[in-house]
């Protein structure tokens, strides 16, 4: 398969993804330049982290003006699995591909350091392979982490199944003590309604191999490269 | 050209953690400070034509209309 990594102004972590897909996940990657209109050939896309226009206005916000982002609108919108991760999840959200917004850290610390997260869905690409309830080991880098969203928003999102990451402690259970930023709900990451757009604050890149302390993000990219084998085998089935 | 003042807040009951900070600060220079709440303040020169699009640029990019608010003041224009 083949992923594009959309580099901003002020990513920091793109060559991270590059390298857990390249090199770890065995996948094609392209790099798109922000100011790149065209999508081709893409199969999954990465938004990845850092501080894209130095987070000058909101973080994100000047991001989702880039001229490549009608071209990740379209691809969203065609069903085409996207992941933001942090800087990335800000971009989607100031987009309006995701509700809510990622407002400063309670606290206003910058958490970086590994946390725990539950899988509350596994209805989108990034999840389908892992089972509901498993507690993933990934690290957080943040100072803009604390998701909030109108209350009715937050009760769609549950309702949904969009609530797709929890933060929580080492055995799954969410407490006060596991929320790292006060994000409502304990949020760490969301899907769009179709649930082919996931959003999240911690960095899977960061944890792709032993090395790292960690593999259990390198299963988000492996659970959507399974999904995008699948539907090509259903689409082939399909055609014939 | 018109000349505009956008001075953008978070909304009440937003938590402000950065105007949080700031209280603290002035507490520790030992100022008695009830309450403090950080914005943004943006001037913005435009052509006359885009006088009634003003709003539009405050409601789509300026601010997040999510967990914020935004005033506009025109200004006195240099002549």
């Amino acid at each position: 398969m083949t992923w594009g990594v959309i580099v901003f102004p002020g990513s920091n972590c793109d060559r991270d993804c590059i390298h857990v897909l390249r090199a770890v996940a065995a996948q094609d990657v392209v790099e798109v330049w922000h100011a790149d209109r065209q999508l081709d050939g893409v199969d999954a896309l990465v938004l990845p982290g850092g501080f894209s226009y130095g987070d000058y206005l909101r973080s994100g916000a000047i991001a989702a003006t880039a001229a490549i982002m009608p071209a990740v609108r379209a691809f969203a919108a065609s069903g085409g699995p996207v992941l933001g991760i942090c800087n990335g999840f800000q971009v989607l959200t100031e987009t309006g591909i995701l509700p809510g917004t990622l407002m400063r850290n309670a606290g206003l610390r910058f958490r970086c350091m590994p946390v725990f997260v539950r899988v509350e869905s596994a209805d989108t690409p990034f999840t389908a392979a892992l089972p509901p309830g498993a507690v993933l080991r990934i690290p957080i880098a943040h100072g803009d982490g604390r998701y909030l969203a109108d209350p009715s928003t937050v009760s769609s999102l549950e309702a949904d199944g969009r609530v797709v990451f929890r933060y929580c402690d080492a055995v799954g259970r969410t407490t006060s003590g596991s929320n790292p930023n006060g994000s409502m709900a304990g949020i760490a990451g969301i899907a769009n309604a179709a649930g082919n757009v996931v959003g999240l604050m911690p960095h899977p890149e960061r944890a792709g191999e032993a090395l790292l302390g960690s593999t259990d993000g390198l299963r988000l990219f492996e659970s959507a490269v399974a999904w995008l084998h699948a539907r090509r085998a259903v689409l082939q089935g399909t055609a014939r | 050209m018109p000349t505009f003042r956008v001075t953008i807040m978070l909304k009440p009951g937003v938590l402000d953690a950065p105007g949080q900070a700031v209280e603290h600060g002035l507490r520790a220079l030992a100022y008695e400070v009830e309450h403090v709440r950080m914005g943004k303040v943006v001037d913005l020169t435009v052509p006359e034509s885009m006088r009634p699009r003003v709003v539009e640029m405050c409601e789509r990019f300026l601010a997040n209309p999510l967990v914020e608010t935004w005033q506009i003041d025109e200004r006195e224009t240099a002549s």
